[in-house]
């Protein structure tokens, strides 16, 4: 158990984390996410007592970090997997961390077979990729067999297999009853392995609920609609049915209708009434990337701009030299959907019909179908974004 | 187990485990003596050409010891890479979570580091003298002769304790590159010009390496000092002290 009151951090002026009040508690895995630069490493240092915090306080189990007994073995943590000397072998560096806690060498075989890295054991850790040095790292937390356990961005340059090994450690970690705290700025990485979420941005909480809660207060639904490409006056009628009924209807690229404010079953029996026939009537899911987004739009610290390729541009007049992209960097939020999306009904003929996606998704990937796979039962609407029941499939990012 | 011993045990794995350990220290050794033996070489076979008051006042042991002023610059890189390591590395965030006594941390590091260099300094020393003492034949002396015992142990403590007081001004600066940046051109430059030159030297003879060279010297008229060859090095440990103490707290102060 971690406990945080009033956590406020200042670096002269400015504040790197401010009032941040949590409990990270055992037996789950307990997801920390936040842009860059919004305090989440700074949070983590205080949790490890690296860090004085201006003011409040962050016990683990109930003490001050400063003040456990033989700390190594009741915390683990991976902060920054470069935090090694390159000079050092692997073993020996985990060797020199697991002598401050008495553990024995063999145990230090034991984690390096643990994270794969027993072959390159007795090599210097210079060499290592980035994922290497994750694994490292995490082997160093795991040295102790503690039962509070910290990972800092730990899915950073690993490859696909390698993301998929830590999130099944994390949750096997937190079903042998640990304490699993994980940062990351990857809301999709982090639906697929946290049970809760925290949420922080320049530095404050911003949402602190189990994922299912995340998910159903923040992502919103909608509706995919298509009538006759041929027949653009039944689309017109359709709109104005729509909006009588008090939905919104917008049109999207290819002609179809992003309906919200609506449940599915009174689009279809709207465009009964009006006579209109549809060639698509599916639901849909914002992503929660998209969610996430939303919800820290207003803390990221670090924002791209334009390229204008400044000296660097040919004579007036050349060709492509047009400045491409004016549109805002950050994906724009789902326009006007307001409304709850009703919960996908569980005999859906569709989403019975899909074969469950099985491969192990990647982070960015749309989040619904592999969400459903964890969670046994979908969050509303979740099933409709990648189990949508119509041929033209497109993920709702296009 | 004991936790210090623990501590004790995970610094030497550390230390042990770097190359460059055995590359400065072995500089360090190899520096001292080679170079101290060629001096001895020369001077050997000029002696004959130096002036009387020279001659009646020549110390064979010193002259052994020529070597250390460069010697100590590798053992300085010793002290400033065991703890400057840790920061550049952020090895550090490591050790202190699972080190949260920052005290303990310090001073295994300091116990370590210091047992270490005082076995190179003292072997470094006893080499480098005896080499020299036969180069320089009917010219040396003796191990037994008055106060050159003393300046030999004096001489490996010095190496010692010039490394230490790098370990504890690298606590207080963090970086590798600043460390180096001070401490070289200090010992190798600066402090032998301000202990030297007429208009300084009165505060210039108290500055670590001026004074601690003191014990190394067997006649006075060497170095001409206002204090004894002990004093000399008392003068030496309480920089050290100062500088581990400065490390202490700010390491204890900030955040790592």
């Amino acid at each position: 158990m971690i406990e945080a009151y009033g956590l406020t951090k200042r670096y002269g002026a400015k504040t790197a984390v401010y009032n941040l009040s949590f409990q990270v508690r055992p037996g789950a895995v307990t997801g920390f996410l936040g842009p860059n630069g919004s305090g989440k490493s700074t949070t983590m240092r205080m949790i490890l007592g690296l860090d004085t915090p201006t003011s409040g306080r962050v016990t683990v189990g109930g003490h001050a970090f400063r003040g456990l007994p033989n700390a190594p073995r009741q915390v683990g943590a991976l902060l920054d997997a470069k935090a090694v000397h390159g000079g050092r072998s692997a073993r020996n560096h985990l060797l020199s961390l697991a002598q401050l806690s008495g553990i024995p060498a063999r145990r230090v075989d034991e984690v390096l077979g643990v994270v794969g890295l027993q072959e390159v054991g007795k090599k210097r850790s210079k060499g290592f990729s980035l994922g290497m040095g994750q694994r490292l790292g995490i082997a160093a937390a795991l040295l102790g067999d503690p039962q509070v356990l910290l990972f800092d961005e730990p899915v950073n340059g690993l490859d696909p297999e390698g993301i998929l090994w830590v999130r099944n450690l994390m949750r096997r970690l937190a079903s042998e009853g640990r304490t699993v705290f994980v940062s990351s700025h990857l809301m999709s990485e982090m639906a697929q392995t946290a049970d809760h979420l925290i949420v922080i941005g320049r530095g404050q909480l911003m949402a602190d609920m189990s994922v299912q809660e995340f998910i159903e207060r923040n992502s919103v639904g909608f509706a995919r609609v298509r009538t006759p490409d041929t027949e653009p006056e039944q689309r017109e009628k359709l709109i104005v049915a729509l909006q009588e009924a008090g939905g919104q209807a917008q049109p999207e690229n290819d002609g179809a209708l992003r309906v919200t404010g609506l449940p599915l079953p009174r689009i279809s029996d709207l465009a009964h009434s009006a006579d209109v026939r549809l060639w698509e009537l599916s639901p849909h899911q914002a992503s929660l990337e998209e969610a996430y987004m939303r919800l820290t739009q207003g803390s990221v610290d670090y924002r791209s701009t334009t390229d204008m390729r400044a000296g660097l541009q040919q004579p007036a007049g050349a060709p492509g030299m047009a400045v491409p992209g004016t549109v805002p960097p950050q994906a724009a939020p789902v326009p006007g959907a307001a409304a709850q999306m009703p919960p996908a009904p569980q005999g859906n003929p569709y989403v019975a019909q899909q074969p469950v996606p099985q491969q192990a998704p990647q982070p960015g990937a749309p989040e619904g179908g592999t969400l459903q796979m964890r969670a046994q039962q979908p969050p509303a609407g979740a099933a409709g974004s990648s189990t949508s029941s119509t041929t033209k499939n497109e993920g709702e990012d296009a | 187990m004991n936790h210090t011993t623990r501590v004790l045990k995970s610094e030497w794995t550390k230390v042990r485990s770097v190359h460059s350990t055995v590359w400065t220290l072995a500089t360090a050794l190899i520096v001292s003596v080679g170079l101290g033996a060629l001096i001895c070489a020369v001077t050997a076979s000029t002696f004959d050409d130096m002036s009387t008051g020279d001659r009646l006042t020549f110390d064979a042991t010193y002259t052994s010891f020529a070597g250390m002023g460069l010697g100590q610059l590798a053992m300085i890189a010793f002290g400033v890479l065991i703890v400057s390591a840790e920061y550049s590395t952020g090895m550090i965030r490591n050790s202190l979570a699972a080190v949260p006594q920052r005290g303990t941390f310090l001073w295994c590091k300091v116990l370590i580091a210091g047992v270490l260099v005082l076995v190179v300094g003292m072997l470094t020393s006893f080499c480098a003298f005896f080499l020299g003492q036969a180069l320089l034949g009917s010219h040396g002396v003796g191990i037994g002769d008055p106060g050159v015992l003393r300046a030999v142990v004096g001489g490996g403590l010095y190496m010692a304790l010039i490394a230490m007081f790098a370990v504890g001004i690298t606590f207080v600066l963090r970086s590798p590159l600043l460390a180096f940046a001070i401490l070289m051109p200090f010992f190798f430059l600066i402090s032998n010009i301000l202990g030297n030159v007429e208009a300084t030297k009165k505060v210039g003879q108290y500055l670590p390496d001026q004074a601690g060279t003191t014990v190394m010297a067997v006649v006075p008229e060497t170095l001409d000092r206002p204090y004894g060859p002990w004093e000399g090095l008392l003068i030496m440990v309480a920089w050290t002290a100062a500088a581990l103490v400065a490390g202490f707290i700010v390491l204890k102060k900030r955040d790592a």
